[in-house]
């Protein structure tokens, strides 16, 4: 930003606005089909962009989605991280074009697109129905039954651990007897770990409290705002439901079971490495970021339990905005990428883990073990996990804003420690009012 | 800028019409007084499209409700300049830019001189020297902000292990505002100092050695003439420099964005920088155009108001009290340059 001149800084938000959008590809121009052609399948040879981010896993179905529609070229255009996809998303939806023809979006964001569900295709289609988990459906349609987007993949939640940390406190080590231990509520969850605290000299018990934090908010159904049509706020100070669990995961972070990292720091990197913390709650996605992370560390294993019932963390859908030129042909292709067979090999290639039933009973899936994890059957408890979540919150237009103030409160006392608890919760109070 | 005037009109055709010639004579005057401006019209033209509309379109958008998505929501006046200069977080994101900015620019500008000064010297392997300070510049900001970060880590870094190896206690760098300042501005300099020092430099050698030499049989110490005459012949790099760095300084965004994974500037904003708040209203949480742009106005009328000052104290600081350029007279004042 240093060498740029002054106009250009000043003026970086109406320049992104109309700017950037003309930089981003737009899909290949395609002779207009004359109306005589099924709506579905081209006559003539057209290109079909794809956004994705991270690792969705689709690099090798593209070719052959091409095998089986030979007019239909697909290229994947691929952003970093989400935050890069959102961005491209929101310009792309303001200016009315620039956008992919199949685009992925991530849960986390999802509230703040449907606001404009105008501007996306309705995807509704009896031959779909009853593909997908109930609340992953459930995430992607409006109020007035319009769905927006084909669910991908789900973050079911585990618990990791590390066995030889156990081992050495006393604790069981096997997964199905650490699940028993583990118990079935959060409260049991942070008895196990001042037992384990006890005997492990300054070893936290869990990496991070604004980790337990997402764990605990995602069972709450309408955690910051009541529910649709309309988001209404609930204001921080009256947030009861809110404050108890902040407070719960305060005490167990002054009771010393926390390890003071916040998650995706350096520190946090690190502590894989040195013995940091003992256990984790980890969505399906987080066994590849864990094995990355602690490379040439053994003991890792995963606990087919989660405390307070089951959880989701994350997960994607794939949209089809309306603004582009063959939208029959991309809804086609959405619909087939997000089918479970495309999904499950989606899982194999980066393991982002199917959302839809018919996968979850599937023998490839339920097969997949993981050898860092001690060989454990991932594929079949993941899959229990995913059928144990009951929950999921209601995420408003301003849940990741709300979410954030939070996460900065917990933060500031775990890991900053700049600020007490009750300070912390004051500033979180006045940040979430400036949202409005 | 060749300019063909009638005068000199080519000799060889034979007499030709009065009228034609003076046609000629119009038509080269026009050349010669249009030229210029065509030459440089391109520039102005995109400047134009790329500068000067944005600018005025921000503002246009800064008295609407704007949202990222949902566009124009019609005339707010001057509500979002309201609600922005009501915003605790407004006010400490404007106090952090300004701390990151001293904390980078002063030690910069006189490492810089100084580091100019040794190369100016007479070194062996000349360029190799003078490239080496440029070599940080060349490397990405994204790259220096991972590397930075790693070794500032509060628990694991490099830096603590250096402080706690010799006894001192470690610092929380991600934690306490003041030192997640200097944590970055170590960063900026990091990369920024070189740069200006080879600037500096250059202006250093045009100074004519005579002037120099001159101080030098006048009994000058080094110090001396170093004050005396380098440091207010290099006043019009001086000013250059320290403008462009306080438009660059005030508008920092990459380092402070990349001084952690999530980039909002710590959980309590203790690196948050005027233009990552900028960042956050617009794109971030709030999704607002309409507030993102009165920030970035007020930010823009700050620049402006902090260049002309700068330029104020920098022309007072740097000149010896009067416009002359004679270095004998700068030599002969008793005061002459003192910082």
């Amino acid at each position: 930003m240093r060498s740029h001149t002054l106009l250009r800084g000043t003026a970086a938000a109406a320049v992104a606005a109309f700017l950037l959008v003309g930089c981003s590809p737009a899909s290949a121009p395609s002779p207009s089909a004359s109306g005589s052609a099924a709506p579905s399948e081209p006559t003539e040879p057209i290109t079909l962009t794809v956004s994705v981010f991270n690792e969705m896993g689709y690099e090798g179905l593209v070719g052959e989605y091409t095998k089986l529609h030979p007019n239909v070229t697909v290229k994947l255009d691929r952003a970093a991280t989400s935050d890069e996809a959102r961005e491209k998303y929101m310009s792309g939806i303001a200016a009315g074009s620039g956008m992919a023809d199949v685009a992925a979006v991530e849960v986390d964001w999802l509230p703040e697109i449907m606001e404009s569900a105008d501007a996306l295709t309705d995807l509704t289609d009896p031959e779909v129905e009853g593909r997908w988990l109930d609340w992953k459906v459930a995430q992607a349609t409006t109020a007035d039954g319009k769905l927006v987007g084909y669910g991908t993949d789900i973050g079911p939640e585990g618990v990791c651990y590390r066995a030889d940390l156990f081992e050495k406190a006393g604790l069981p080590t096997d997964r199905d007897e650490v699940a028993k231990a583990l118990g079935s509520t959060w409260d049991d969850y942070f008895a196990l770990g001042k037992q384990f605290s006890a005997k492990s000299d300054g070893v936290g018990w869990y990496d991070s409290a604004d980790a337990i934090f997402q764990g605990m908010v995602n069972q709450v159904a309408n955690p910051f705002s009541s529910t649709m049509p309309e988001e209404t706020l609930i204001p921080l100070d009256q947030n009861t439901e809110i404050k108890a669990i902040y407070d719960k995961i305060m005490q167990s972070s002054a009771d010393g079971l926390s390890a003071h990292l916040q998650q995706w720091q350096p520190d946090w990197q690190n502590a894989f490495q040195n013995n940091g913390f003992a256990t984790m709650l980890c969505p399906g996605w987080m066994l590849g970021v864990i094995e990355g992370n602690a490379k040439g560390v053994e003991g890792w294993d995963i606990a087919p339990t989660f405390p307070g019932g089951g959880g989701n963390w994350g997960g994607s859908f794939m949209t089809v905005p309306s603004q582009g030129k063959n939208i029959d042909a991309a809804k086609e292709l959405a619909k087939w990428l997000t089918a479970p067979e495309q999904q499950i090999a989606a899982f194999k290639a980066k393991g982002t883990f199917p959302s839809q039933v018919e996968a979850l009973t599937s023998q490839d899936l339920l097969s997949v073990t993981n050898a860092f994890f001690n060989d454990a059957p991932t594929g079949q408890i993941l899959a229990d996990r995913a059928k144990a979540v009951t929950v999921v919150p209601f995420k408003g237009p301003n849940y990741f804003a709300y979410r954030a103030a939070i996460s900065n409160a917990i933060n500031r006392v775990d890991v900053d420690k700049t600020d007490t608890p009750e300070e912390s919760w004051a500033t979180a109070v006045s940040d979430v009012s400036a949202l409005g | 800028m060749s300019a063909p005037s009638a005068v000199t009109a080519p000799p060889s055709p034979p007499p030709q019409p009065a009228q034609r010639a003076a046609w000629r004579s119009s038509l080269s005057q026009l050349d010669v007084r249009t030229a210029p401006y065509v030459y440089i019209a391109p520039f102005f033209l995109l400047f134009a499209l790329v500068g000067l509309f944005p600018l005025v379109y921000t503002a246009y958008v800064s008295v609407h409700e704007w949202g990222l998505i949902t566009g124009d929501q019609g005339f707010a006046g001057l509500a979002n300049y309201a609600y922005v200069l009501n915003q605790p977080r407004f006010w400490q994101a404007m106090g952090n830019t300004f701390s990151i900015f001293l904390l980078s620019s002063v030690p910069q500008l006189i490492l810089a001189i100084f580091i100019a000064a040794v190369l100016d010297a007479n070194l062996r392997a000349k360029t190799f020297w003078r490239m080496g300070v440029l070599v940080p510049y060349v490397v990405a900001p994204v790259a220096v902000g991972l590397i930075f970060n790693q070794m500032f880590a509060d628990q694991s870094g490099f830096v603590n292990a250096v402080l706690t190896s010799l006894g001192l206690p470690p610092v929380g760098w991600h934690a306490e505002s003041f030192a997640s300042h200097v944590a970055i501005a170590t960063m900026v300099n990091f990369r920024w100092t070189g740069y200006n020092a080879l600037i500096l430099l250059a202006a250093m050698q045009a100074i004519p050695r005579d002037v120099i030499e001159a101080a030098v049989v006048d009994g000058a110490s080094r110090l001396r003439t170093f004050f005396s005459i380098t440091i207010p012949m290099l006043r019009p790099t001086l000013i250059f420099v320290i403008i462009t760095s306080t438009i660059g300084g005030l508008q920092i965004f990459d380092e402070p964005r990349m001084f952690d994974q999530i980039g909002l500037g710590g959980n309590d904003r203790q690196w948050m920088t005027i233009t990552m708040y900028m960042y956050e209203l617009g794109w971030g949480s709030q999704r607002d155009f309409g507030r993102a742009s009165a920030v970035a106005w007020i930010l823009f009328l700050v620049i402006i108001t902090f260049a002309l000052l700068n330029f104020w104290l920098t022309s007072r600081i740097a000149s010896s009290g009067s416009a002359t350029t004679g270095a004998s007279r700068l030599m002969r004042k008793t005061k002459g340059g003192k910082r």
